[in-house]
């Protein structure tokens, strides 16, 4: 009988192992909500063909983005002009360069800075927002006074100083916005932290015996995700913007390196002459994106909705 | 085989504003809890009443160490717990839970139930393998009235007095010696209370537990203690024995506790 | 005065339609109080909030509530807001949240009197000290100058009250008025609801999930699961003779002090799902002893007269 028992509780135990009911966590729920937000879904279909175009575009292209077309040299109001027979979609810029692929390489850099400027805040600015805001008096103060401090240098001046010195460079590029853009995200963090801390479950972990980071790995980033998503999507934007605004000043990547912000300043200059698609397209490319961003963001927070936080 | 398995000897917990920039700044002192000294008997349930603003919930925080106490001292099977830092209080953890009063807001809602249950034994007991964890989770879950297969849901997902389930499961999963109850019961509907209380019974016999009670609602804790103690603005006002706080009532507060208790027949 | 009948209440939710009030009607007397007694999802808040049309705007109802000769779900917001404190007023359930943090008592009293009564700052002020002291509070110059932070939770819930009565309203409907609150403040609020009763004549709805308060102030009660009613009567009849297994199960479950107790009396299962709720009869899956047809999920909910003063669902009575 007791053997009979000890199979019945095993099968029963290997049954409830097949039949385990699939768990619906926070997440699916925002997907879910996401997907339904009209704009924010055209504006990440937007986003991602802008990123094909980027990657892909190279395949189509008839002219690389350093080789100069002479043949269009010096009438280029007339023969620069976007055409496909001559291979050049978007027309060419003042000097005779493919603009077709000049944009794919604006829209590389600019979409990298971008990203990577908005990952460096996110990471760097959760981890030292959160770590802050656990923790709490003295730690928390001193780690706060130094992001006031750094926050109260003027950025840009800070930002082309280091350029010009350091010679213009990509990596200079990202080191600088790197510097800057993980105050605000720290900020954001340690507010939401100081919110999270006192919420039961964090007890809870405090009185099962979880150690502090892991705590903080656990509980509390998990958690501030959702604020963390929605503004590094709006983050994104404000680098790019920088970036362009340092470009369009001409301190930002070197040729034949190109941004958006650069081959729009090229192409805000030439536009008396008659060369509006030098302007058009890389503005094209630019707004679109930027506005997706946005969207995006709106989308984002509207789906983790706090209530369900 | 300890007698006393918690012994709680003239705390106070003051609550005190300090600024760190400005330390010239008067300090503004309030104090929570004041000379209050109980013992806890291995194997039964004291039973915390009180109003609010009674200091139930502090002493409880001072009890795990969420709080730090400002004069007197907590013995815990006669070592001294109070005032620890993180390190020295570790493996007292084990011994000393908390269910906590609102069943939705004390469980992560990133997290689903099997993660909640298991983290206090991936806490101290590392090197169990992912198949010992589930299935002392699983047991745990049947135990307390939960169906083993909703292991991979979310909190949300669950109503509740299914919530406390999962709290109830989480803090007994390590079989601790002594659980501290902070109002399980309170926010939960009618129906769904006596089940709870039920099960904490159940489970009182069933893995040896000690209660520490706290409730301000007299009908639960004269059901559920052996012994209750009667607490107002921090102060001790009453402890004895459940039957005689309720038919002999020493103080006045007291039995204008009892009075106020709404009855229906 | 007021009289409810075959009231629907449907939320659209993008989960599904969540039916909280289903054909629910009642009749309220003059100087008469009923009490609402359900737990979360009985639909006893969504029902008190389509009395005054306070429910979302994702809400759809249907039925009459007839309040002097008017159907209250039919009049506009100009008409509902004439209405509104001055004739039916409502105590929220949570005061700290219903009262507005950045503004001193006086000010949220006043504007009371001035939007109904235009009354000038100072004859408002006048009346609303008159106010606190009616609902017993000690200082009320102090209390009117304050902030609602700075009151403890049982004053914040008679500053409540006084809002409400200070139009000296036909109708209070309260909406759990005692659950923030700790048991000795729960007892003086409930003697003044009786105080008020008997000075103010008005008729009183409490709603709440508690049994124990209800015995001495209202003289009918309303059970009621799932948006259904399962029990309607007067007070006295029905907690001395239950008929309903869900009002036994409410009354049975709260251990009194005067017994001791093995094990509590429980009543079985978990709250339903108010976006599936069970076929046929709501209560099937908690009753405790459920009829061949109650289980197979055909019999219907509907109120049946058992005596003078004391209606049934019938479901419950072919079960037993």
């Amino acid at each position: 009988m007791i053997i009979l028992n000890k199979k019945f509780n095993e099968i029963e135990k290997n049954i409830s192992k097949i039949q385990e009911v699939k768990g619906r966590s926070l997440w699916h729920d925002a997907r879910v909500r996401f997907f339904k937000n009209k704009a924010a879904v055209v504006s990440l279909t937007t986003l991602f063909l802008v990123l094909l175009f980027s990657f892909l575009g190279p395949i189509f292209a008839k002219w690389s983005n350093e080789e100069i077309d002479w043949s269009v040299l010096g009438d280029i109001s007339t023969l620069g002009y976007p055409s496909i027979e001559t291979g050049h979609y978007f027309g060419t810029d003042e000097l005779g360069r493919d603009l077709f692929s000049r944009v794919i390489q604006g829209t590389k850099i600019s979409l990298m800075v971008g990203i990577v400027g908005a990952l460096i805040a996110v990471v760097v600015g959760t981890i030292y927002g959160a770590t802050a805001g656990y923790f709490g008096g003295r730690i928390d103060s001193i780690m706060m006074r130094i992001v006031d401090i750094l926050m109260s240098i003027p950025y840009m001046f800070v930002l082309i100083l280091l350029l010009v010195i350091f010679g213009r460079s990509i990596l200079m590029l990202f080191i600088g916005i790197g510097l800057v853009s993980w105050l605000d995200m720290a900020r954001i963090v340690r507010g939401q932290t100081l919110s999270i801390k006192k919420k039961e479950y964090v007890e809870a972990a405090i009185t099962i015996g979880v150690s502090h980071f892991t705590i903080i790995r656990r509980h509390i980033i998990p958690n501030l995700l959702g604020v963390v998503a929605v503004y590094a999507t709006l983050l994104v934007p404000g680098m790019i913007l920088t970036e362009s605004f340092i470009s369009f000043l001409g301190l930002g990547v070197q040729e034949p390196n190109t941004s958006w912000g650069a081959l729009i300043s090229e192409g805000a200059g030439t536009m008396r002459y008659g060369t509006l698609w030098q302007l058009l397209f890389p503005l094209f490319f630019f707004v679109i994106s930027l506005f997706s961003f946005f969207f995006i963001g709106d989308g984002l927070r509207d789906a983790l909705d706090p209530k369900d936080r | 085989m300890f007698d006393k398995l918690l012994s709680v000897q003239n705390i106070s917990v003051d609550y005190t504003s300090n600024s760190f920039l400005f330390p010239w700044e008067k300090n503004l002192t309030f104090r929570a809890v004041d000379n209050v000294s109980f013992d806890v008997l291995e194997g039964e349930t004291l039973g915390m009443v009180g109003e609010t603003g009674s200091g139930k919930s502090t002493i409880a925080k001072a009890i795990i160490n969420i709080l730090k106490i400002s004069s007197g001292e907590i013995f815990f099977q006669n070592n001294q717990i109070s005032n620890l830092n993180e390190k020295k209080i570790k493996k007292f953890r084990k011994e000393i839970q908390m269910i906590f009063q609102d069943p939705l807001a004390s469980l992560n809602p990133r997290m689903n139930v099997g993660e909640i249950i298991s983290e206090p034994l991936k806490t101290h007991n590392s090197k169990l393998s992912k198949n010992d964890i589930n299935l002392q989770v699983k047991e745990i879950m049947e135990n307390v009235g939960l169906l083993s297969n909703q292991i991979n849901r979310y909190p949300h997902e669950f109503s509740g007095g299914q919530c406390q389930r999962i709290g109830i499961a989480r803090s007994v999963i390590l079989k601790p010696k002594l659980i501290i109850c902070d109002e399980p019961v309170s926010s939960l509907d009618v129906s769904i209370q006596a089940q709870v209380i039920n099960l904490l019974k159940e489970l009182q016999k069933k893995y040896n537990l000690t209660y520490l009670f706290i409730t301000h609602d007299l009908n639960i804790a004269k059901h559920m203690s052996d012994n209750i103690m009667v607490l107002q603005f921090g102060k001790m006002v009453e402890i004895n024995k459940s039957n005689e706080v309720f038919n002999n009532p020493k103080e006045d507060y007291t039995k204008q506790l009892i009075s106020s208790i709404p009855r229906i027949k | 005065m007021l009289s409810v009948k075959n009231l629907f209440v449907k939320f659209k939710t993008p989960e599904g339609v969540v039916r909280a009030v289903n054909n629910i009607s009642f009749d309220l007397l003059k100087n008469q109080s009923l009490a609402i007694v359900g737990e979360s999802g009985s639909g006893k808040t969504q029902l008190a909030f389509s009395i005054l049309g306070l429910l979302d705007k994702n809400a759809e109802s249907q039925g009459q509530i007839n309040y002097q000769d008017k159907n209250l779900l039919n009049l506009d917001e100009r008409s509902l807001n004439k209405i509104r404190t001055k004739k039916i007023s409502i105590i929220f359930q949570d005061p700290m949240t219903s009262l507005n943090p950045y503004m001193k008592i006086k000010k949220q009293i006043n504007e009371i009197l001035i939007y109904h009564n235009s009354f000038t700052n100072e004859q408002a002020t006048k009346e609303s000290l008159r106010i606190l002291d009616a609902v017993k509070i000690h200082d009320s110059r102090k209390t009117i100058d304050s902030y609602p932070h700075e009151l403890s939770g049982g004053m914040r819930q008679r500053v409540m009250i006084a809002m409400s009565i200070i139009c000296k309203p036909e109708i209070i409907i309260a909406d759990e008025p005692t659950t923030s609150l700790d048991v000795t403040i729960q007892s003086q609020i409930m003697d003044l609801f009786n105080d008020i009763k008997k000075e103010f004549n008005s008729s009183i709805i409490l709603i709440t999930h508690n049994m124990g308060i209800i015995k001495n102030v209202c003289d009918n009660i309303m059970v009621m699961y799932g948006g259904k009613t399962m029990e309607l009567g007067k007070t006295n009849e029905v907690f001395s003779n239950p008929l309903h297994p869900y009002t036994k199960g409410l009354l049975e479950t709260v251990p009194s002090i005067d017994q001791e107790y093995k094990k509590l009396k429980t009543i079985k299962g978990n709250p339903i799902n108010m976006i599936s709720p069970p076929s046929g009869c709501i209560f099937r899956t908690r009753c405790p002893d459920p009829s061949h047809e109650c289980l197979e999920g055909t019999s219907t909910n509907a109120l049946i007269k058992i005596k003078a003063d004391h209606w049934v669902d019938q479901c419950c009575v072919n079960c037993h």
